[in-house]
């Protein structure tokens, strides 16, 4: 996935259309928005991104997981099997985005790319709400995916790369 | 003044009332389910537009297999949203579930000396309105009853009112918000810009945001259309003493000196003119006054702004050139909340000249021509002629106002022997009139003169505290409203439905306002049974029926006579007094006002004070959402914004609640939380509008914030339509250490 920083706004409607598709209970999130300004009046610069799981190729999360409940699934997305999630916070506490939180019904939950949509051929609620249209998503491998197109005609950064997890969360600058 | 009104809490209420009829809406679900609708895996969908602010992005409401309320979205076909709604409409959800909603209908009594509400049934509730409207009425005239009214609902009521006798029908967002600027766009093009607004932001090649915040606004038209400009490299340029989202998103950001804008205005129209930037072609054929406006314009030079505004004259220079480039396909944004300092009409005005040299009227990238649907009426006797209206109360003022005024109703309500009539009853439907209207003290000495003050909401509000009736309004989820149709590049409908049953002894407005009308003896002008067959009747004539609605929610029609632009050489008839776009406004010259606007030097704030700016934010429509489970979860307080400068120079430090007080020793009722930024100039401090709410039942946002309109006690009004011009209030800030020397 990809996130054109360019026309980000910081609305939120990315974490509303989550938080009401999955069910995350309210007062918890699976994704969020970062502000980030620099300089000094009149010379400033604002960036607004909306974050999530980074869906790490290299993820710490899978390797600490005790019971197999976090995995790598189709096409590479992290999930958690909540059924097998005994909620020990291991991962939650390995995951350098802190992408991760305890349900209140006592599992750990989190970004899931919206698998459930995907599968059937509809893009992630997120991407397929925001406003701007500033998310876009796609198979990676496939040079003609939207992201793919995005990624090679713009510069892009990841965040944290030095952590070494090989974040799949892309954003445009 | 002895207060003959106390404002209730509503809280002091029992738990009565709340009996949820879980099973019933069960069986509902279950009685709805039609095999077809089964879209998305046995989830059933039903039609809607949204309640949550002005733009009324049609979508679909989506329940879960257990029946329940599940996710709202947006519907592809709709021209307002494209599929996408914006974070407050999918929060929409939180409006339906907030457990603080207004529960049943409420009559204000006395018990044991004290006022309090207490439970009443819908017939109690409409019998003591009707007693009340009728003795008001033949005491005084039907015309002394008012109708405030923001949102969908109010057509019911006005249609009530209008039977009744009275023409006072007031909207909050003409003089609060976007009247001078349709006063403005009217008297230079014939038209105003409507709403949605009728910019051709997608297209265009320049886009200059003089005071709109879009990305902070979420008009999401607006939003999408910036984003789809930023894609194809649109040239963005944001006047704003605040580094404001646009702002970070635009080429060139101008941080001008707060109050200034119209001498800017005046300096790039100087501009343009002298370095012939303007479409010539354009300006010959469709427009007059050009030889007035510059000779008005002449001294008006970018050397002469800058020591005005603090933009330096190549900058102003340069932009001028960035529009002329991109002429015709060029926005100088009008705005929406444009009443700031009481020469707003004039302000735009300036801004509608702009448009008007660049050519950008009716062309491409610039404003297009929209279309509207027209739904017919249902056929009902003629209303009665009104006796007098508020303009015979007011002859000389506001001239240019083609709107009731709110504040004008306001204004007559408080009691003045010199007056034949005061106004004696508002009906007030979906608008937290406290908070809306500036000089909250104005407001309540109003309201104390009332015998009569009817509220219909879904949220308790602060303006419920004075009602001597509340009906609690069902949320838009759960009910049927009128056909939305609204002007856009094509015209088309969009229904409402109900996704589920009323929670809680709640009811839709148009039932409210018929079982009045029929206790008042006006059911004649309601010839309907149901709101369904209204509605069947009324899509029927669009060649479409209430079915078919409620399968696909949205109708485009194809437009019936021209093209979205004026064609090369078109002849085109403006609706000014002399037909033409004027530059020079004659019907201000001849209500006495200036036909060119002038720059005239507003007050700026003493020492040790700041100017007050308020503006929005993404997640929430002012009082409408701060109580949304949903957004609040977002964003559950506001903060001030002050420079570092600033923050340094007072001790302040960053998250510190403190409070605010203005220059007329108003203080801010609850303290707020100071964010130290830099994307805010030294000479003022911004909140964002909507918090601070004083009505305890609001569980989640009571005392949570500072209300800028707490803080509002200096209003400056607009002499040609009566706008209240919000930004010419200053404010210091009240430290603990200073708290305890006072
Ligand atoms: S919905 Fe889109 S514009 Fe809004 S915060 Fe999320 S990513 Fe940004
Ligand atoms: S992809 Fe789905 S689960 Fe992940 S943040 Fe977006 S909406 Fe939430
Ligand atoms: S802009 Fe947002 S709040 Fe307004 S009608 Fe559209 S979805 Fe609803």
């Amino acid at each position: 996935m990809a996130v054109d920083t360019r026309k980000c706004v910081g609305c939120s409607d990315c974490v509303v259309a989550c938080q009401t598709e999955n069910s995350v209970p309210i007062g918890f999130c699976r994704d969020w928005v970062v502000e980030v300004t620099d300089g000094t009046y009149p010379t400033l610069e604002l960036e607004l991104r909306s974050e999530r799981c980074n869906h790490c190729d290299n993820s710490p999360c899978v390797r600490c997981c005790p019971t197999g409940a976090s995995h790598y699934d189709k096409g590479g997305i992290v999930v958690v099997t909540h059924n097998k999630c005994i909620g020990c916070g291991a991962c939650i506490a390995s995951c350098p985005y802190d992408a991760r939180y305890a349900h209140p019904d006592g599992y750990v939950d989190k970004c899931t790319f919206c698998l459930h949509r995907v599968e059937k051929g509809l893009l992630p609620s997120c991407v397929a709400t925001c406003p701007t249209k500033c998310m876009y998503f796609g198979d990676l491998n496939d040079p003609k995916s939207p992201v793919s197109i995005m990624l090679k005609n713009r510069k892009y950064k990841t965040l944290i790369p030095e952590a070494g997890t090989k974040p799949q969360l892309y954003f445009l600058i | 003044m002895a207060t003959r009104r106390d404002f209730i809490r509503i809280s002091a209420l029992g738990a009565g009332g709340t009996a949820v009829a879980w099973p019933l809406v069960r069986n509902f679900a279950k009685e709805l389910v039609d095999p077809e609708r089964f879209i998305f895996e046995g989830m059933r969908r039903t039609p809607t537009y949204c309640e949550i602010c002005f733009w009324k992005c049609a979508g679909w409401v989506y329940k879960n297999d257990k029946g329940d309320l599940w996710k709202i979205i947006g519907n592809d076909e709709d021209l307002h949203c494209n599929g996408r709604f914006c974070p407050r409409g999918t929060g929409g959800v939180g409006m339906y579930n907030d457990e603080d909603r207004l529960k049943t209908p409420l009559i204000r009594t006395q018990d044991r000396g004290k006022q309090v509400f207490r439970e009443a049934t819908w017939d109690e509730a409409f019998t003591y309105i009707a007693d009340k409207l009728k003795k008001i009425s033949r005491e005084h005239g039907p015309e002394c009853t008012a109708l405030f009214t923001h949102g969908s609902g109010g057509k019911y009521f006005s249609t009530l009112l209008k039977a009744f006798g009275s023409p006072h029908i007031a909207a909050p967002s003409y003089a609060q918000c976007r009247g001078p600027r349709e006063v403005a766009f009217q008297n230079t093009f014939g038209e105003g810009v409507e709403s949605p607004e009728r910019t051709d932001i997608r297209d265009t090649k320049c886009l200059v945001l003089i005071g709109s915040h879009i990305g902070e606004n979420m008009h999401n038209g607006q939003v999408q259309e910036m984003s789809v400009a930023i894609d194809k490299g649109a040239i963005i340029i944001t006047v704003d003493p605040r580094y404001s989202t646009a702002a970070s998103k635009s080429k060139y950001w101008l941080p001008i000196k707060p109050a200034t804008d119209l001498a800017l205005l005046l300096a790039w129209i100087h501009v343009i003119l002298e370095e012939e930037l303007y479409d010539k072609a354009y300006v010959e054929k469709y427009t007059m006054g050009l030889d007035l406006l510059q000779a008005h314009v002449k001294g008006m030079t970018p050397e002469w702004a800058y020591g005005i505004t603090t933009i330096p004259p190549e900058v102003i220079r340069q932009m001028a050139r960035e529009m002329g480039h991109a002429s015709p396909a060029v926005i100088v944004h009008p705005g929406r909340h444009v009443t700031w300092y009481g020469d707003d009409t004039q302000r735009l005005r300036a801004v509608a000249i702009l448009n008007a040299l660049l050519g950008s009227w009716g062309r491409r990238g610039g404003f297009f021509k929209p279309e509207t649907a027209s739904v017919p009426e249902v056929p009902h006797p003629a209303f009665p002629t009104p006796k007098r209206t508020w303009r015979t109360e007011f002859p000389d003022l506001y001239r240019l106002s083609d709107s009731v005024l709110a504040n004008g109703v306001c204004d007559a309500t408080i009691p003045d022997p010199s007056r034949g009539c005061n106004f004696k009853a508002w009906i007030v439907n979906g608008t937290n009139l406290i908070e809306t209207l500036p000089n909250q003290d104005n407001t309540i000495k109003a309201i104390e003169a009332l015998d009569l003050l009817v509220v219909i909401d879904t949220m308790p509000m602060e303006i419920t505290g004075y009602a001597d009736v509340v009906l609690p309004e069902c949320t838009y989820i759960e009910r049927y409203d009128e056909i939305r149709v609204s002007p856009h590049r094509k015209p088309q409908i969009a229904l409402r439905m109900p996704a589920l049953k009323p929670k809680y002894n709640t009811k839709p407005a148009y039932w409210m306002a018929r079982e009045l009308a029929k206790k008042m003896g006006l059911e004649a002008f309601f010839p309907y049974e149901k709101i369904e067959d209204l509605l069947d009747w009324q899509l029927k004539q669009l060649g479409t029926s209430l079915e078919e609605m409620q399968r696909i929610g949205v109708k485009t029609f194809e437009r019936t006579a021209d093209d979205l632009y004026f064609a090369p050489d078109e002849e085109v008839e403006f609706g000014t007094n002399s037909g033409k776009i004027e530059l020079y406004a004659t019907a201000f010259e001849q209500e006495g006002f200036d036909p060119l606007p002038k720059y005239t030097a507003h007050e700026e704030p003493p020492a040790g004070y700041y100017r007050l700016n308020y503006g929005r934010a993404p997640m929430h429509t002012f009082s409408r959402t701060s109580n949304n489970p949903n957004l609040t979860d977002l964003m559950d307080e506001n903060s001030v914004w002050v420079n570092p400068k600033v923050a340094q120079e007072w001790g302040l430090t960053n998250d510190q609640y403190i409070h605010l007080r203005n220059q007329d020793g108003k203080r801010s009722e609850f303290p707020i939380k100071v964010r130290i930024t830099e994307r805010i100039r030294w000479d003022s401090v911004y909140m964002v509008h909507g918090f601070g709410h004083d009505q305890k039942r609001l569980k989640r946002c009571y005392g949570k914030g500072a209300s800028d309109t707490n803080l509002i006690t200096k209003v400056l009004v607009d002499p040609l339509m009566g706008g209240t011009g919000m930004r010419g209030n200053f404010v210091t800030f009240i430290t603990e250490s200073e708290e305890v020397k006072s």
